[in-house]
């Protein structure tokens, strides 16, 4: 008994302070669940290779710029790094040795994570294996290679400073501020960029155009946006990346798979509540096109032969596997690119541990021609409770010169 | 050089239906798996593309997604007296090949056998006495019984979101299903498929006849449906590319839409593609499997130990094999001694072709396992006495397919081409079915299978010979079904029939059935069984070896029901066994 005693009294002294947690384990693991929330890995990874080990090209409208290695390998990654030169890093955007940094990097957002935060996120990066992966990190074209550039960048368009929570809301609201405006950094994909590659602050989370892809309206706008979500939706969605009328794909497939699906289902709730209550962006609804137009006619013959069979012919789609297009915001977003762009390359959904299939739709821009394309996006975006504006052959045209190939054959293997 | 690789638990040989199975099951309780497959890997998502899938040309006449003869073939003969021949372009049958195996192109018919099957030999004496058996046979009564495996059928078809209708739920007989089935748990997860005309017609014509028809269990299924693994299905669509090809639109249980979503999420599995196994390795006493050999897409041959060796081809290659690998005393017919590759057993097909004066079947809106069945003639669903033979057969109105290459059939004495004959196809496409009838194959002395003496594959291993032909009692059956099959069809209308007997020696060439079964049968004697009751090797305890090879002789039934159960029947075996390994049936 007295033994067992000994024992326990051991136990309680090893979840006691922190000399007696010399692996920081605890620290570590919060870490390592807020560096899953911001989605690190996302950016830090490059295709096939060592998770966060960098090297992804990311392409930016002043040139392609390659990730930095972020484990902590001494002569390429963050090894040599203090915890004050990261926090420097994230709320301040700048490297170890004081050069600028790009805001591809989104520090504009991660400024006002909490410097707790940042030193936890430190403290799980530093218990990573080391990957010796020497990335070049000077690939942009000048002028744009010139670093100081960014003084004149951050003078104008970054506000540094700690986040502060708004009174008038919820600590639940403000949590899910705080992990969608700045530690999610959401914006970064879902808001529009001037021409300077900022932030339209005006325009937050109203949708955006990136990689090729519709980064949808996500206010809570009954046209295009969340209106018609309830909180428990958004939640399934980031869980579990599906809801009844749509499914993850694209980048934002990604984003489930490695960091929402992962993430403790209060802070999903959070992230919910506060886009739920953030308010509308008020986009106004077009003007349908009319049925009789040519286009709806195309269109729907097209829609009949080629979609109906998965999408059934009255829009609603197969749970689980075959997303509703009927009374859909995600196919009534204003800019059309993501639908024109699954319909030529093909696209495979998420894939997560309570809905495994991360089901495909295939290509069908080898027999659709760009006429075609813009008919049946058209008609799917004015049918079934649907109205947006129709679509562009030209879109379809430039589109298919961007994004080439089917369904890649590797996701499986 | 053979490299020899780090060891794992367990090593599956082929990732089809069993195979997946015992991978999820067994990677999921954080053992490490790998399953070596000779085939790529197939996924719908990436190779089932609903713009190319429904390719006739492609997947039904260049057998795109099967077995090439050059990656192995057989030599055939119809008895011991002659000598056998490579199968050079698979007909008869078409095995598998790849991820998924033959799961990817199956029509879907998910059965289960009928209780008297499973101790065929004692009822059939206990009823008929020993008079009733035919000359040289083997039939056995199998190691377990109908109400051991019911509830790994019912898993099996929770997996697969089986559409049907039950006949018997926990005894009471349910209207509409199949009066005949053994008792089961529950129904099916999803109700019937939508039926076409014929099988109105057939519904009709059968029950006026006295019989009991019902819809086929499908794994074409009839509703969207999620299986306990979290994995999605979605309806079938009618499209009628079934048999042959991989379905795009999620709607066919395969091992794709129904085991490997979640297998490949489990940290503790790997597949190795395009490798083909060339034996089981064994210890210095041929009592234990150290693993397997396997060489590579590059020809590099490789080791692989493992704890555990689960063979999960199709049925003919677990056979090959067992037998390369000297697992097993191989079957000498001559002396009636040995085990592997005997009871070799096949399926028989008969029936009447009904032409119709005025119809529209619109054959081409169909499935797989769309159809419905009467099982009044299967099995000992009947009095046997008057026929002097053993077994029966599921008699059938279905339509798999109205697709243009392959589905023209034309009235006896219409010439082979030309204007009569095309005129003959348009005349006759609407307005023709058929009732058939899948019969059940006993086993005999001389069906078996054995090493080639002569034969040799790419990596100088002899080929499989098999040695195979329908006997009397197969033909007297089969052609008493055609006639019952002509009966139905005479009444359901038809204005010409033709019946399609069984004649002739057994021939490689045409299309027949992809119901092979035996060679490494399960039983309770070792002296004339391979495997124990858990598909439990006698001779090496740590191999397992599932499939429709271990059928002691074949029912008349599409087999994949069976399999699914048996395959979860001994998971809960090995598993055991991983716990204290041995053999699990003492003698």
């Amino acid at each position: 008994m007295r033994w067992r005693s000994a024992i326990l009294f051991a136990a309680l002294a090893a979840i006691g302070g922190a000399k007696a947690d010399p692996d920081n384990y605890v620290i570590a693991r919060r870490g390592r669940a807020l560096a899953i929330a911001g989605d690190c890995v996302a950016c830090h990874t490059a295709p096939g290779g060592a998770p966060l080990a960098g090297g992804l090209a990311l392409a930016t409208p002043f040139g392609v710029i390659m990730t930095p290695n972020i484990t902590p390998d001494d002569a390429s990654g963050i090894g040599r790094w203090t915890k004050v030169e990261f926090a420097r890093a994230m709320h301040e955007g700048r490297g170890r040795n004081g050069a600028y940094l790009y805001p591809a990097f989104p520090y504009p957002y991660f400024t006002k994570v909490t410097r707790e935060d940042t030193d936890a996120i430190f403290d799980y990066l530093k218990t990573l294996a080391p990957v010796t992966n020497a990335v070049n990190r000077r690939t942009l074209p000048f002028p744009f290679s010139v670093r100081a550039l960014m003084i004149g960048w951050n003078s104008l368009f970054f506000k540094p400073g700690p986040f502060v929570p708004d009174p008038q809301h919820s600590p639940e609201f403000n949590r899910g501020a705080y992990l969608v405006e700045w530690l999610g950094h959401c914006g970064a994909c879902h808001t529009p960029l001037n021409a300077f590659g900022a932030n339209k602050a005006d325009q937050f989370l109203q949708g955006n155009r990136i990689d090729e892809w519709t980064a949808p309206d996500i206010t809570n706008d009954q046209q295009s946006g969340l209106g018609k979500w309830s909180v428990d939706e958004v939640v399934q969605y980031l869980k579990n990346g599906q809801t009844r009328t749509t499914t993850a794909s694209g980048p934002m497939r990604d984003v489930v798979e490695h960091s929402t699906s992962k993430m403790p289902e209060a802070d999903l709730r959070a992230i919910a509540v506060y886009l739920k209550e953030r308010g509308a962006a008020g986009v106004p609804v077009p003007a349908a096109v009319p049925a009789s137009d040519p286009r709806m006619q195309v269109g729907e013959a097209i829609f009949v032969d080629t979609c109906s069979a998965c999408h059934t012919r009255n829009g609603a789609g197969i749970e689980h596997l075959f997303p509703r297009l009927a009374d859909n915001a995600i196919v009534r977003q204003s800019d059309p690119t993501t639908l024109v762009r699954i319909v030529l390359t093909g696209v495979r959904g998420a894939g997560t541990d309570v809905f495994p299939t991360s089901p495909a739709m295939p290509s069908f821009g080898y027999r659709l021609d760009d006429d075609q394309v813009a008919a049946v996006v058209t008609y799917i975006r004015n049918s079934w409770g649907n109205t947006a504006s129709p679509v562009d052959a030209e879109l379809v045209k430039t589109l298919r010169s961007h994004v080439a190939g089917p369904v890649e054959r590797s996701a499986a293997q | 050089m053979v490299r020899r690789l780090p060891r794992k638990d367990v090593v599956i040989v082929g990732l089809g239906w069993t195979g997946s199975i015992l991978a999820y099951e067994l990677s999921r309780t954080g053992l490490e798996v790998v399953a070596i497959e000779r085939g790529p890997w197939r996924d719908t998502a990436t190779d089932f593309n609903i713009g190319t899938a429904p390719d006739e040309l492609r997947y039904a006449v260049r057998h795109d997604i099967f077995l090439r003869p050059k990656q192995e073939t057989l030599t055939m003969r119809n008895n011991p007296s002659q000598t056998a021949l490579p199968i050079r372009k698979w007909g008869s049958f078409l095995p598998g090949n790849g991820v998924g195996g033959a799961g990817v192109h199956w029509n879907g018919q998910t059965w289960r056998f009928l209780p008297d099957d499973f101790r065929i030999r004692s009822h059939m004496l206990e009823r008929y006495g020993e008079g009733i058996f035919p000359e040289n046979h083997h039939i056995q009564d199998w190691p377990v019984s109908y109400d051991e495996l019911e509830p790994y059928y019912d898993k099996f078809e929770y997996l697969a979101g089986i559409s049907g209708k039950a006949g018997n739920v926990k005894g009471r007989i349910q209207p509409g299903g199949n009066p005949f089935e053994g008792v089961r748990e529950r129904d099916y997860p999803t109700p019937p498929m939508q039926q076409g005309y014929a099988q109105n017609l057939f519904t009709k014509a059968a029950s006026g006849l006295g019989l009991h028809p019902f819809p086929r269990p499908s794994a074409n299924i009839s509703v969207a449906y999620t299986n306990p693994y979290g994995c999605s299905m979605a309806p079938c669509t009618y499209c009628g590319f079934c048999e042959r090809f991989g379905c795009a639109n999620y709607s066919k249980a395969s091992p794709q839409t129904c085991v490997l979503p979640v297998l490949v999420r489990q940290p503790t599995f790997e597949a190795r593609t395009e490798c083909e196994v060339t034996k089981v390795n064994l210890s210095g006493d041929g009592k234990t499997a150290t693993g397997v050999s396997y060489v590579d897409a590059a020809g590099e041959e490789w080791e692989q130990p493992a704890d555990v060796v689960l063979v999960c081809a199709y049925a003919l290659f677990n056979v090959r094999l067992l037998l390369l690998s000297g697992i097993g005393k191989p079957y000498d017919p001559a002396s009636n001694e040995g085990v592997v590759g005997r009871n070799y057993a096949y399926q028989t097909g008969s029936g009447s072709t009904a032409f119709f004066e005025d119809a529209k079947f619109n054959s081409f809106a169909a499935a797989g396992s769309l159809g419905v069945a009467a099982d009044d003639y299967n099995s000992d669903n009947f009095d046997h006495g008057p026929h002097g033979f053993v077994g029966g057969a599921s008699i059938t109105s279905a339509h798999t397919n109205g697709r243009p290459i392959q589905f023209h059939p034309t009235p006896q004495g219409t010439p082979n081409w030309g204007s009569q004959w095309k005129k003959a196809v348009r005349d006759t496409y609407q307005r023709v079915t058929s009732v058939s009838a899948q019969g059940s194959v006993m086993s005999y002395r001389n069906n078996y299978l054995d090493l080639d003496p002569t034969y040799k594959d790419p990596l100088g291993r002899p080929l499989m010979r098999m040695t195979f032909d329908y006997q009397d009692n197969e033909r007297k059956m089969a052609n008493w079904m055609a006639d019952r099959c002509d009966e139905i069809a005479k009444a359901m209308g038809a204005k010409t029939t033709q019946v399609n007997r069984l004649v002739g020696p057994w021939s490689v060439v045409p299309y027949q059935s992809t119901h092979n079964t035996g060679g490494a049968v399960m039983g309770s004697d070792p002296k004339t069984s391979v495997l124990n009751r858990y598909l439990q090797s006698w001779d090496v305890s740590n191999v397992f070896v599932m499939g429709a090879s271990a059928f002691p002789q074949n029912a008349g039934y599409n087999p994949t029901g069976t399999v699914g159960a048996l395959t979860y029947w001994s998971l809960d075996a090995i598993k055991k066994y991983l716990k204290s390994p041995g053999p699990l049936v003492q003698l």
